[in-house]
């Protein structure tokens, strides 16, 4: 088995990810991001994981997303599977994937504040929170 | 059209109109394209919608997330056309745990703790991937001992995960005696683990540089006894359910996922495998020396519920198979590397020896050291591929830890298996998939 | 006064303590590990139907006991609690397992530290996950504390 990693630009990502369809690599099997913050800049590294199954091969993409605009196209019309890697993207670090047929919160609710998979969000302790409760003074 | 919940509420908070998860509702009917590639149907191309059909016909129906056949917290949004499911859309996070964030928190040392607790129904699988993982960024290779046990323990687990997918499954669709069995023969090998590992489920026994500990005395009767009895059982079932007209009848040609769909939406173990299409990491890529052992891929055509039920049965066969090799020839030697720096000295050594001491308070304080780098390893669980991704900046805890759960992918595919079927059919096809709410959301 | 051989005489409060405790329907509110360990309560080899507690009701409004086998979420927290609103009186909260207890080892931004925080609990049963032995003693433990409570609750 085989295993390459690929460094790319934000520009050349999508004909890059077709490129890898036409060559075979049927399944996308995951999507993530590390969030280097004040390590790296820009600060967001989409890491794609591809999976040939007919030869057999991995390959892994690597993206930096620039840190004013967040965004990035989405894969999803090439590789449905994309769809809920993309969406828990979005949610944990708060990615934006043009064009993604439904980029809504996936694992949190929907009116949470800031994404909790980011270096400067609190892992603590935090009180229960209702939705729509009144507030307590 | 959203006026219709089937909550069995009375009251009025929980209807869409009330509450703000809005955006979790259905998408607007005139975006053709949003609902194509929601349901699917750039792969497939049987999504049709009545244009004819009156409103009166057609509703949301809500399922979950507190129902007893979506094995979990899984919620459903379907919309229904009489009793056709046309649309559906699974909505997920009712259990997230915040499990990655938690994993940035613990050393690698501690790591198998947290990530044993995601996939519930396999735990060992998660320890085992986290922990190879950990070895490939360390650069560390464990004994033969160790890997043999790991072989053994995980193929136990593969087989009492599958046992519980068929007693759910039936219970799901009603052969409730299957529920019985499943569960009853799973003791079996939860009691195997308990002397193992000391806990029934979520045991921490595989961890970064070996196991926790030895097989206890006397494992080889309890193997033997695991062997003997399970194929004995497995017939029962399938006297019970293999020529089983209702059976067949209510699963056959029901929920089918083609090759093509399974690669598309990443859907990968029991269920590709099913649909016709032979691929299994433990052979095409194999981990922790299971290329030493024979056995067999099953394979299946059909790609309906029923092929599926049945490829986890064959499983089963093939996983005692492995079992009993690692009976055999279980290899002697330490069931741990043997590199004070990464794995605790054994106890009696820390009433002897001063320096044993100090590793043994690093290790349980500090950790273990890793090199900066990442890797990405994938195993083959029982619901598919278990992949971690691992971060690190050369601390003990890692930078970023990421699992890459197989129910999560698989459930993509349920819109795609739902679509323009019975809602009767619905739970036989989620109970087919075999998600596992804590590998979703993790 | 002459009374027949079947008939027992006892107080009103005593046979209503009773008749709770023997036939006590739990909800299904699987979420996590823990749910697995109640289904293996439930199955063959422990046998949940000695207490008269195998029915276990998919619908809250035929339900008297509430076991929370597992972590609850921010965002399963208001489920939660509208389950629990749906129950009939009177009711009973079993807190299954550490996390739920707690909040476990997940002290985190995803997780209610200890469902306590949301429903009133009676009986906290620890570990992670608890077997089914322990569970069971968890039930018999409220059983004991109904039949020694109050019936007005």
């Amino acid at each position: 088995m085989s295993y390459e990693i690929i460094n790319t630009s934000v520009a050349e990502y999508k004909k890059l990810v077709e490129s890898l369809h036409s060559e075979s690599f049927e399944m996308m099997v995951d999507l993530t991001v590390v969030d280097w913050f004040r390590k790296k800049e820009p600060r967001f590294e989409v890491v794609v994981q591809f999976l040939s199954v007919s030869k057999n091969e991995r390959k892994t993409v690597k993206v930096f997303v620039d840190d004013e605009e967040l965004s990035i196209p989405s894969i999803t019309d090439i590789y449905p599977s994309a769809n809920f890697y993309e969406r828990e993207a979005y949610d944990m670090f708060g990615i934006n994937f043009l064009e993604h047929p439904d980029l809504t919160r996936i694992l949190m609710p929907d009116d949470w504040n800031g994404h909790p998979l980011r270096k400067n969000y609190g892992s603590g302790r935090i009180p229960v929170q209702f939705k729509n409760a009144p507030k307590v003074e | 059209m959203f006026d219709f919940w089937a909550t069995n509420s009375e009251e009025g908070g929980w209807n869409i109109s009330s509450t703000d998860e809005g955006s979790q509702k259905m998408l607007e009917e005139e975006n053709e394209k949003q609902i194509k590639i929601q349901t699917g149907t750039d792969v497939i191309d049987d999504f049709v919608i009545d244009e004819d059909t009156s409103d009166d016909e057609r509703m949301i129906v809500n399922m979950g997330p507190q129902h007893p056949s979506t094995h979990g917290v899984l919620r459903l949004q379907a919309e229904l056309e009489g009793e056709v499911v046309r649309r559906v859309k699974p909505i997920i996070g009712y259990l997230h745990t915040g499990m990655e964030k938690t994993g940035e928190e613990l050393n690698y040392f501690q790591g198998p703790t947290n990530t044993t607790r995601m996939d519930y129904l396999s735990p060992l699988f998660n320890e085992l991937v986290f922990s190879l993982t950990t070895e490939k960024l360390v650069g560390i290779e464990v004994p033969d001992r160790a890997k043999n046990i790991r072989i053994l323990m995980t193929e136990l687990n593969r087989i009492s995960s599958h046992l519980v997918a068929l007693a759910t499954g039936g219970m799901d669709i009603g052969a409730l005696s299957m529920m019985i069995f499943g569960f009853r023969e799973r003791e079996l090998i939860l009691n195997f683990f308990e002397k193992t590992t000391g806990l029934r489920m979520n045991h921490n026994y595989i961890r970064p540089g070996g196991v926790a500990a030895d097989l206890p005395d006397g494992w080889q009767k309890d193997i033997e006894e695991i062997l003997k009895i399970i194929p004995e059982k497995l017939q029962d079932y399938d006297d019970m359910l293999l020529d089983n007209p209702i059976w067949k009848g209510r699963l056959q040609n029901v929920g089918i996922l083609t090759t093509e769909e399974c690669f598309a939406y990443g859907v990968t173990g029991p269920s590709l495998r099913a649909s016709g299409h032979s691929w299994d990491l433990r052979k095409a890529q194999p981990y922790s020396g299971i290329e030493n052992f024979e056995f067999e891929v099953p394979v299946l055509n059909e790609g309906d519920v029923f092929a599926r039920w049945r490829i986890k049965v064959l499983e089963i066969f093939e996983s005692l198979k492995i079992v009993e090799q690692a009976l055999n020839k279980m290899p002697k030697g330490p069931y741990k590397v043997q590199d004070k720096k990464i794995t605790p000295p054994p106890r009696k050594r820390l009433d002897e020896s001063m320096e044993a001491l100090i590793h043994h308070f690093k290790i349980y304080t500090e950790g273990f050291k890793v090199p900066e780098g990442d890797a990405y390893v994938a195993i083959e669980s029982p619901r598919g591929e278990l992949g971690c991704y691992i971060v690190s900046d050369g601390s003990s805890k890692p930078y970023r830890m990421h699992v890459r759960g197989p129910s999560f992918c698989n459930l993509q595919a349920l819109p795609v298996i739902m679509t323009d079927s019975p809602i009767a059919d619905a739970v036989a096809a989620i109970a087919s998939l075999d998600p596992v709410i804590g590998d979703v959301d993790r | 006064m002459y009374t027949p051989d079947n008939i027992l005489t006892t107080t009103i409060d005593k046979a209503v303590r009773w008749s709770r405790t023997q036939s006590m329907w739990p909800v299904t509110f699987g979420l996590a590990c823990c749910a697995i360990e109640m289904m293996a309560a439930g199955s063959a080899k422990y046998d949940l139907a000695r207490y008269g507690m195998e029915v276990f009701r998919a619908s809250p409004r035929q339900a008297d006991l509430m076991i929370v086998a597992g972590r609850v979420s921010q965002k399963m927290a208001p489920v939660l609690r509208q389950v629990y609103d749906q129950m009939a009186d009177p009711k009973w909260v079993i807190a299954m397992g550490a996390c739920s207890s707690t909040g476990g080892m997940f002290n985190n931004y995803a997780l209610v530290q200890g469902v306590d925080h949301i429903v009133p609990v009676d009986i906290y049963v620890p570990g992670c996950p608890p077997g089914p032995q322990s569970l069971m003693h968890g039930i018999l433990t409220l059983h004991d504390k109904i039949m020694g409570g109050e019936i007005n609750r």
